[in-house]
C-alpha cells in the first residue's frame, strides 16, 4: 500500500508485487522481454530500467514498491539505453523476419518496430546452429533465441518438468535440454507451453499443414475435421471478434469453404468419454481397484506420469481421449465402401495443443493397422490457414456441424477447461438434469482457477474424493502426496495447461490472466446456451452405441497397447 | 596509473594527488574495486590496457543479461578493431554510448563496472585513441598492427646482413647502399633489428 510518483503523476499501489506492475497500472506499457507474471522474476533484459530521482537506474521488475518512491520510465538516456539493448540483441539475431515463423506476432520484432530502430550497426558473428526437429510437437530453432528464459522458466515452474536449461556462459550461453541432446529423447511432455511464453520464433509449432492442403487439394481424399472445444474460444479476436466468444458456427463455415468434406465437432466424442469414464470409475470404485483414477484425455499429463510416477501407469484411465476415441470411430464409421466410395479417408483434428501431434503417433492410437488421426492441426495453424485462404472471417455466417457427429453435449464442451471432465462426469453421475442440480455441480468447487481443487462430493451414500489439478507442477505436488499416503483421492484430473485447453500450447498466444478469463468465460456461456446439458441425454450417442460400436466398444474407445 | 582491478578506472599524473578513498576516486571515474594499484609509464597503450581489461570481463561475463553479454562484446570488438590499426573515428562514440549504457543497464557488479576502463580512458586518454585511428599510430609502440620497421638511410652501411636474417625476405636492397624493408612483407618479428651491428633499424609507430 502507498503512493508513488511515476513522471510526475502520484499514483497508489496496493499488493502489486513490483514496480513494473505499478507501472503498467498507470497506463505505461514498458518494453519487457523477460518478464511473465505467472513465472518468476529473471531480470536480463534489463528493458524495464527506470531512473530515480537520485538518478539511480534499476529494473523494475525486480524491485519492490515503495511508498514515496519518484521514478522516470522515460528519460531521455533510458530510452536510447532501451533502444541500443534491442539493437543489441538484433545484432546477434538471425533476422531473417520474412520466413519466419513468428513473422507478426514477435515480441523482439514488435520492439524493433516500435523503436523506431532503422539499421544495426554491428555484424552478427554469432555460428548458425542446426534446428532441433527431432520433436512431433515443436521445433527448437537456436539461431532465434535471445535468452531470456522464459521457456526454462515455463516448463520447470509451470510445467515441474524441466526440460530446458541454460549451458556455457557469456556470449556463448544458449539454452537447450541438458547435454543438448535432442528435445524427443528427454521428459519434454511436447504441452508446449515453452513455446507460448517464447517471445521470439526459438520455439515453435511443427505445423502440418501443408499435408492438409496437399489432402483438401486431392479428389479422392474424404478429409473430415473434428474441432476440439477450446478452439472455438481462441480463434474470434485474430479476425477482430470479441476475444474469448465461442466461434464454432463460423469455423465450420469456413472449414467447408477450405474444402473439408465433413466437419465434426470434438464435444461429441468428448459424451463418449464422459460415458465410458464413467462406467470405468464405477467399476474401479466397485472393486475398489487402481484409484485414484487418473483421466487420461491430456497426452502430456499421461505422457508425464510415464515419465515420473511409472508406478502409477494402471491407475490411469483405459479410455482414449476424446480425439483418439472420435477418429477410432470416424475411421470405422468410413471403412466400408458403401460409405467410403472408395476415396481414402483422412482424419484432421483441429487441437488447442502440441501434445495432440505426439499423442497420434503412439502405438495405441492404432486401430486396423492404421493411424487413426492423420495429422493435427493446431488452433494456431488453423488460423494461418484461414488467413492464407483470404476468405473474410468474421463476416462468415455460422453452420452447424456436420451429422452424425456433430453434436455434442453442454458437459462436452467444457472439456476445454480445467475441471470441465470432473463436472461432466458429475453430470453423468447425477440422475437429475434441473438447473438447480447442475448449479449446485457447479458450485462443489470444480470450477475457478486454483491449480489444485480438492473435494468431496457424495454418490449413493458413497463419499468420492476428487481432485482436480491444471499445470504439471501442480500435478507433481499432488502426486507426490498421493505417494506418500497424505492424500486419499478417488479420481484425480489432471490438465497438463494452466487452467486446461484453453491455454494450450497449440493456442494463440499471448498467456496471461486476461486470456485466461475471456477463453473460460467462453466456453461457460458456450455450455449454458446448450440445450443437452449431459452426455447421457445426447440422442447421438445413444444411437452410436446402439449402431457402429456395439460389441466394439473397448478396441475402439480403449487404449488396448500398453507403451 | 589503473586502479581497482580489471574493471577500474585509469588516473594521471594530475590525479596524483586524489585521496585513496572510496568516494574520491569515484568521482574521477575509478573505483577502490580489489585495492589493486598498477603504475604504468609511456611504455604502456592505453588503448591497449582498455582492450586488454575488455577481453578480461566480457570473458567473465555469466551472458545472463543483454547489456553486459552483447555490449562488452561489442566494445571488445571495437577496441579490437583500434589496436589492429582498423578503427574509425565514429568508433569512439559507438564504444563511449555502449559503455554508459553498459554501466547504467548491467544486472550485477561485472557488468555495471566493466566499461569502466574503456570511459576512463576515453575521457583522460581520448588523443591517444585518435592517434591510433587517424594517424595510425601508436605511441607506446606495443601495438603490434601499427608496428612498422625502418631502416636509417643514415645508419644503413648496406652490409645487407638483415636481408640474409629476414624469414619472409621483406627487405631488399644493393650492396654498400641502404637496404629497404617492403612493409607490405614484413610480418615484424625483430629478427633484423637484432641482427644489424649499426642499429640502423627502428620501429615507428
Ligand atoms: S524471431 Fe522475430 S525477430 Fe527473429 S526472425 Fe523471427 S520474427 Fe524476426
Ligand atoms: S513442451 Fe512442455 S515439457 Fe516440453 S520443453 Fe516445452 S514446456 Fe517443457
Ligand atoms: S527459446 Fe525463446 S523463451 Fe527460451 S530463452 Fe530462447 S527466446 Fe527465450
Ligand atoms: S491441457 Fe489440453 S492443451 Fe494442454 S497438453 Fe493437455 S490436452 Fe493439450
Ligand atoms: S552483468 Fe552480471 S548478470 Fe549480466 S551478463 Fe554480466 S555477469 Fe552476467
Ligand atoms: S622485422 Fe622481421 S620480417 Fe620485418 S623486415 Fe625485419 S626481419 Fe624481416
Ligand atoms: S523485464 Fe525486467 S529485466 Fe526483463
Amino acid at each position: 500500500m502507498g503512493t508513488m510518483t511515476i513522471d510526475g503523476r502520484k499514483v497508489e499501489f496496493t499488493n502489486e508485487k513490483n514496480v513494473l506492475s505499478v507501472i503498467r497500472k498507470a497506463g505505461i506499457n514498458l518494453p519487457t522481454l523477460c518478464y511473465h507474471s505467472e513465472v518468476s522474476t529473471f531480470g536480463a533484459c534489463r528493458l524495464c530500467t527506470v531512473e530515480d530521482d537520485r538518478g539511480r537506474t534499476f529494473a523494475s521488475c525486480s524491485e519492490e514498491p515503495r511508498d514515496g518512491m519518484v521514478i522516470y520510465t522515460n528519460t531521455g538516456r533510458i530510452k536510447k539505453y532501451r533502444r541500443l539493448i534491442v539493437e543489441l540483441l538484433l545484432a546477434a539475431h538471425c533476422r531473417d523476419c520474412t520466413t519466419c515463423v513468428k513473422n507478426g506476432e514477435c515480441v523482439l520484432q514488435g520492439l524493433a518496430a516500435r523503436m523506431n530502430i532503422s539499421t544495426v550497426r554491428f555484424e552478427n558473428t554469432r555460428e548458425l546452429r542446426p534446428l532441433d526437429t527431432s520433436s512431433p510437437a515443436l521445433v527448437r530453432d537456436p539461431n532465434k533465441c535471445i535468452l531470456c528464459g522464459d521457456c526454462v522458466r515455463a516448463c520447470e515452474e509451470i510445467q515441474g518438468v524441466g526440460a530446458l536449461g541454460f549451458a556455457f556462459r557469456g556470449t556463448d550461453a544458449m539454452v537447450m535440454p541438458a547435454f543438448n541432446k535432442p528435445i524427443a529423447e528427454t521428459d519434454c511432455v511436447n504441452c508446449g507451453q515453452c513455446r507460448v511464453y517464447c517471445p521470439t520464433g526459438a520455439i515453435s509449432i511443427k505445423t502440418n499443414m501443408d499435408e492438409v492442403w496437399d489432402a483438401l487439394a486431392d479428389p479422392d481424399t474424404r478429409v473430415v475435421a473434428q474441432v476440439a472445444p477450446a478452439v472455438r474460444v481462441a480463434v474470434g479476436d485474430a479476425f477482430g471478434l470479441p476475444a474469448g466468444r465461442s466461434v464454432m458456427g463460423k469455423i465450420v463455415t469456413m472449414l467447408h469453404r477450405l474444402g473439408f468434406d465433413e466437419v465434426y465437432d470434438t464435444t461429441f466424442s468428448a459424451d463418449l468419454t464422459i460415458m465410458e469414464e464413467t462406467k470405468e470409475f464405477l467399476e474401479r470404485v466397485g472393486q475398489g481397484k487402481n484409484l485414484p483414477l487418473l483421466t487420461s484425455c491430456c497426452p502430456a499429463w499421461v505422457k508425464f506420469v510415464h515419465d515420473q510416477y511409472p508406478e502409477f501407469i494402471p491407475n490411469i484411465s483405459t479410455c482414449r481421449s476424446p480425439q483418439e476415441m472420435f477418429s477410432a470411430v470416424i475411421k470405422e464409421h468410413f471403412k466400408g465402401y458403401e460409405k467410403n466410395q472408395g476415396k481414402k479417408t483422412v482424419v484432421v483434428s483441429i487441437m488447442p495443443c502440441t501434445a495432440k501431434k505426439m499423442e497420434i503417433l503412439r502405438p495405441d492410437s492404432v486401430n486396423n493397422g492404421e493411424r487413426n488421426t492423420d495429422v493435427v492441426l493446431t488452433t494456431t495453424e488453423l488460423i494461418r490457414m484461414i488467413r492464407t485462404s483470404g476468405i473474410d472471417f468474421a463476416e462468415l455466417p455460422p453452420e452447424s456441424s456436420d451429422m452424425p457427429f456433430g453434436l455434442g453435449s453442454g458437459g462436452g464442451v467444457i472439456f476445454g477447461v480445467t475441471g470441465g471432465v470432473t463436472e461432466a462426469v458429475l453430470r453423468r453421475l447425477v440422475d437429475k438434469h434441473d438447473k438447480e442440480s447442475l448449479d449446485a455441480i457447479a458450485q462443489c468447487g470444480v470450477r475457478g482457477e486454483e491449480g489444485i481443487k480438492e473435494f468431496t462430493v457424495d454418490y449413493k451414500g458413497i463419499p468420492i474424493n476428487v481432485c482436480v489439478v491444471s499445470g504439471l507442477a501442480n500435478a507433481r505436488t499432488v502426486m507426490e502426496r498421493v505417494k506418500n499416503g497424505e492424500a486419499n483421492y478417488q479420481i484425480i484430473e489432471v490438465m497438463a495447461c494452466r487452467q486446461g485447453c484453453i491455454m494450450g500450447g497449440g493456442q494463440p498466444v499471448k498467456p496471461g490472466a486476461r486470456t485466461k478469463e475471456e477463453r473460460t468465460r467462453g466456453l461457460y456461456n458456450a455450455d449454458s446456451v446448450m440445450v443437452i446439458k449431459k452426455a447421457d441425454e445426447n440422442p447421438t450417442i445413444a444411437a452410436l452405441y446402439e449402431g457402429l460400436l456395439k460389441g466394439k466398444e473397448h478396441e475402439l474407445l480403449h487404449n488396448t497397447i500398453p507403451w | 596509473m589503473q586502479i581497482g582491478g580489471p574493471s577500474g578506472g585509469c588516473l594521471t599524473t594530475e590525479h596524483l594527488d586524489v585521496g585513496l578513498d572510496f568516494d574520491s576516486v569515484k568521482k574521477y571515474g575509478a573505483i577502490v574495486g580489489s585495492g589493486g594499484l598498477v603504475v604504468m609509464d609511456e611504455h604502456t597503450c592505453m588503448v591497449e590496457v582498455a582492450r586488454f581489461f575488455m577481453s578480461f570481463t566480457q570473458r567473465e561475463s555469466c551472458g545472463k543479461c543483454v547489456p553486459c553479454r552483447e555490449g562488452t562484446k561489442r566494445m571488445l570488438e571495437i577496441l579490437e578493431r583500434i589496436v589492429e590499426g582498423n578503427g574509425k573515428l565514429s568508433d569512439l562514440d559507438e564504444l563511449q554510448e555502449i559503455a554508459e549504457m553498459v554501466k547504467s543497464m548491467a544486472l550485477c557488479g561485472l557488468g555495471k563496472s566493466a566499461p569502466l576502463p574503456v570511459l576512463s580512458t576515453l575521457k583522460t586518454f581520448r588523443d591517444e585513441y585518435v592517434e591510433h585511428i587517424v594517424d595510425k599510430k601508436c605511441r607506446a609502440k606495443t601495438c603490434q598492427a601499427l608496428r612498422k620497421y625502418r631502416i636509417n638511410e643514415e645508419l644503413c652501411k648496406g652490409c645487407g646482413k638483415c636481408a640474409k636474417s629476414c624469414p619472409v625476405g621483406a627487405i631488399t636492397g644493393k650492396r654498400r647502399e641502404s637496404y629497404h624493408i617492403d612493409p607490405e612483407l614484413c610480418i615484424k618479428c625483430d629478427t633484423c633489428r637484432d641482427n644489424c651491428a649499426f642499429e640502423a633499424i627502428y620501429v615507428e609507430a
